[in-house]
């Protein structure tokens, strides 16, 4: 039986069953109906030693390939201070459950208050949860807050310019719930501000979600629509990059009432779509309809400062099917990979990054549009990522820079393609994209 | 070692600087162009510290945590078993690490392959048709299993049927998820031993039960054995069985979910497939199907073409997209290498190591501790709180005793069917030394629960902290760095 995993010896094995009185394994089985007893062998591979599971893992490795990355669309080839994998791989973090016994869990419970303490900071919010899935399902979660808070209203909008992914996974959650979601048309790449106006006026919406940057990259101006959508009684959500928070206006600074998001941003590996971590922020009032774990600090027998999960009345293992959410575990320990890159790079750390991803980005803009190939699609501004229309073959464009180890710009489709840049982009490398782009 | 309690931003210096990005060489003032409006007026406050600072600091909060790799974990339902430490190498692979979701198929080849070879493997062990691996945890499985069992009712046009069958026992995730799946919840009485009421069950069967949830065995480790009887009559009804994969790790070489008649369910990688919890996620619940569910499945979904090559599709009869892109595949990645490491030969002794396990403490410990229903358990057992009532002592006072000790505690509390329930599960990757170590300190405790019930009662005496005030952590949230200095 004994395997490196499993650590019974014949002799354990005879002693335990002993003490339990019973002959054999198959007779703690013996409830089960026959006819359901699995009396095959599973068609999976043979045990693997370390070596061989390496040298597997090798091969399918061999099979992808690591690009130059030059699209974005949510997620961004952004740096990671080597510091974190390493305070990651204490295992004290990674191999701790929930901190359901605050004992011994402070580590885990300071961390996350740290977390709640940053994203507040970012979002301008007050109130925080320890985390959620990714910010497609956040973004989900903050149309279920607002429905909840509306009480009676059960209408929800959305602008055209949330990123394509994010309205997906809010558009399925809303017609499995229920939540009668329209959306907001576009105009000029921008959320179409007179039209969100009109479809307010029948006061029946519970809240709006709208992005920053958007779908496009680009920089919305979403001055007084906190005032308008508050005249309307509904709630502002906001959908942001946390790390272009260190030099965009804030949820808060616009009057949103909700700031969620996906912080994949703050230097986590792209992954292959994940582990990323959804972030959810409201204003103090709203804190009680907030779903997910949430951490505060107070004080031991003995009078010394400590953490503990708190709030625990409003989730989902209480209150059963009168829940606002289903959510329990989440993505703690990308929360705590968030609250070390943020140490690590401070408030003008986190804006150098922003200014080199932008200047690079306006670079590759410029030189685009120098070239005569490509032309501006919408004038408005934007930071690292933009959109530019395109006279070339795009399908045969991004084949050629795949076949030079680059991952091209984003398809958007009727010529229009969407490039990112971030502060781990060179300058030789956007020359070199152009060139071969141009060439194709 | 000295007791360290800061917070990282207590350490912050202004102008200490913990990072050192490239020169910025394009000659471009992007962020000059940006309209003022459009522009953060106050900088967020930040830690500034040295890169020294912040390794030292998580190095002492991580050293303020209880993991698996601490000491035994016999926390009932969460299946705690060993995280191997090369699945964390493979996972961080830079091959895999740097992938963009949406980089060309072709330059992904070998991650699809791994995303298939797995939806593969355990589309074999549940005895299911096919699996999404999209779902990011357990309970976001449960949302897209329902999800999947809705849209199979829509596709028919039978869209009264709203009614889901949970068990007065089941985890409070069940209700929760059908809520958010705009189902209804009715629950299904259990019978004293714990098992689903078949009686209770049969008039709830109408022609707008749309399906029912269980976990097999149930939340009290017990093997339902009225199974067949159940599923032939929910089937019979027009409804559709759930299975919650969180008790699945007994059944690992024993019974197939899809062979006892489930039609859907969910698995948690950080369960059954030893991938780390993480102190609370990422996990991954991957969900699998039979064979008339496929289509519903949601989106995207990777598959295999005649010349060998994997690509992704997005299907019209799928429910929907449940996440940004393909899940939280670097836990993927992890649960793969374990499924490989094991093999066909020990995968298949995970239940049955398992079972003995549990039945070993259970046996071990039913003198001092209420055994409410008695029988051959599965990975999990319940106790009713201590046997002698007469000291006060009560199931919290032993889990914060166990503390004391170096386990951590068993789940407690839940289900909710006993007042003192304490749930227990070891897993099969502990040893017979480590569970005799915990029944020697469970009966040490019992002991002390007569001689001295209120030293027990006061515990833990050994923790770094302890009795903290959740009463005014709940009155007056603290909840940020900024609200705690006022």
């Amino acid at each position: 039986m004994s395997n490196r995993y499993i650590p019974h010896t014949e002799e354990d094995i005879k002693a335990m069953l002993e003490k339990i009185g019973v002959e054999s394994i198959d007779d703690l089985f013996a409830d089960i109906p026959s006819e359901v007893i699995f009396k095959e062998e599973y068609d999976i591979p043979s045990s693997m030693s370390e070596i061989e599971l390496r040298r597997h893992f090798k091969e399918l490795a061999d099979k992808n390939e690591n690009l130059i990355v030059f699209g974005g669309n949510g997620v961004y080839d952004h740096y990671a201070p080597s510091v974190i994998p390493h305070l990651l791989e204490r295992s004290e973090f990674y191999t701790a459950y929930t901190p359901y016994q605050p004992e011994i869990s402070q580590g885990t419970l300071q961390y996350i208050f740290e977390y709640q303490s940053m994203i507040c900071e970012l979002t301008g919010m007050e109130s925080t949860n320890a985390s959620m899935y990714d910010g497609a399902t956040s973004a989900a979660e903050a149309m279920f807050m607002m429905v909840a808070s509306a009480k009676k209203k059960n209408r929800v909008l959305i602008s055209a310019t949330l990123p394509e992914h994010v309205a997906k996974v809010v558009q399925t959650y809303a017609k499995f719930h229920g939540v009668d979601l329209s959306i907001i048309p576009e105009k000029d790449g921008v959320t179409d501000l007179e039209a969100m106006k009109e479809m307010l006026g029948a006061g029946d919406v519970a809240g709006v979600i709208l992005p920053s940057p958007n779908r496009y990259g680009i920089i919305e101006d979403f001055t007084g629509v906190a005032d308008t959508i508050h005249a309307a009684k509904g709630l502002m959500a906001m959908y942001v990059d946390p790390s272009t928070l260190a030099v965009l206006r804030t949820p808060a600074e616009w009057g949103a009432d909700i700031a969620c998001g996906d912080g994949q941003t703050l230097g986590m590996p792209m992954q292959f779509g994940g582990p990323y971590l959804g972030f959810l922020a409201c204003r103090q009032s709203l804190i009680r309809k907030m779903p997910g774990r949430v951490v505060g600090v107070t004080t031991d027998g003995s009078g010394k400062r400590c953490y503990v999960l708190t709030l625990q009345a409003r989730e989902q293992h209480i209150r059963r099917e009168k829940a606002t959410s289903n959510i329990c575990s989440n993505q703690s320990l990308m929360a705590l990979y968030a609250t070390i890159y943020l140490s690590l790079l401070g408030v003008k750390g986190l804006r150098e990054v922003n200014t080199l991803a932008a200047d690079g980005a306006h670079y590759l803009y410029s030189r685009l549009i120098e070239s005569g190939k490509f032309h501006p699609v919408f004038d408005k501004p934007f930071l690292k990522e933009f959109v530019v229309k395109t006279d070339l073959d795009i399908n045969k464009v991004n084949e050629h820079l795949l076949r030079h180890g680059i991952m091209g710009g984003v398809d958007l489709g009727d010529g229009r393609v969407m490039f990112a840049v971030t502060e781990k982009r060179t300058r030789e490398e956007i020359d070199n994209l152009i060139t071969l782009m141009l060439e194709a | 070692m000295k007791y360290y309690d800061k917070l990282i931003f207590e350490l912050s210096r202004p102008g200490r600087k913990g990072y050192h990005l490239p020169a910025d060489c394009y000659g471009v003032e992007a962020l000059k162009e940006i309209p003022s409006d459009l522009l953060r007026k106050e900088d967020p406050e930040l830690p500034e510290v040295s890169e020294l600072d912040v390794v030292r600091h998580y190095t002492n909060l991580s050293s303020k945590n209880f993991g698996v790799d601490t000491g035994f974990y016999p926390l009932g339902s969460c299946t705690m078993k060993y995280n191997p430490k090369i699945n964390e190498e493979l996972a961080a692979m830079p091959e895999f690490a740097a992938l963009h979701p949406l980089q060309p198929a072709e330059s992904a080849q070998g991650a699809l392959e791994l995303y298939y070879n797995l939806q593969k493997a355990l589309s074999n062990i549940a005895g299911l048709a096919e699996f999404t691996l999209n779902p990011y945890a357990g309970a976001h499985g449960e949302l897209t299993g329902l999800m999947v069992m809705r849209q199979y009712h829509i596709a028919r046009g039978d869209e009264k049927r709203r009614k889901v069958i949970v068990p007065d026992s089941a985890h409070g995730t069940n209700p929760a998820s059908a809520m958010v799946a705009g189902l209804e919840v009715v629950e299904v009485k259990s019978k004293p031993n714990g098992s689903i009421d078949v009686e209770d069950l049969k008039p709830l069967l109408d022609d707008t039960v749309a399906g029912i949830m269980m976990t097999n065995p149930n939340t009290l480790g017990m093997f339902e054995t009225e199974i067949m009887e159940i599923a032939r009559l929910v089937h019979e009804a027009g409804g559709l069985l759930y299975y919650d994969g969180a008790n699945l790790n007994p059944m690992l070489g024993k019974v197939r979910p899809g062979d006892m008649g489930f039609d859907i369910m969910h698995i948690n990688l950080h369960k059954t497939f030893s991938t780390p919890h993480g102190g609370g996620g990422p996990g991954s619940g991957p969900v699998g199907v039979a064979a008339h569910l496929v289509d519903f499945l949601p989106n995207p979904r990777v598959k295999k073409d005649e010349n060998g090559k994997f690509y992704i599709e997005n299907g019209d009869k799928s429910l929907g997209s449940i996440s940004s892109f393909l899940g939280n595949f670097g836990v993927m990645m992890k649960a793969y290498a374990y499924i490989l490491s094991l093999g066909k030969e020990n995968l298949k002794n995970v239940g049955p190591m398992a079972t003995l396990n549990a039945n070993y403490i259970k046996e071990s410990l039913k003198d001092d501790y209420l055994l409410p229903i008695e029988g051959a358990c599965k990975h999990e057992f319940v106790f009713d709180g201590l046997k002698d009532k007469s000291t006060g002592v009560t199931t919290l006072n032993v889990a914060k005793r166990l503390l004391d000790y170096g386990f951590h505690a068993p789940t407690i509390y839940f289900p909710l069917l006993f007042h003192e329930s304490m749930m227990i599960e070891p897993t099969e990757t502990e040893s017979k030394e480590t569970l005799d170590e915990f029944i020697e300190v469970m009966h040490k405790v019992a002991k002390e629960a007569k001689e001295d019930p209120e030293m027990v009662k006061q515990a833990p005496h050994t923790t770094l902290i302890s009795h903290p005030d959740e009463t005014t952590a709940a009155k007056k949230p603290v909840l940020s760095y900024r609200q705690m200095k006022g």
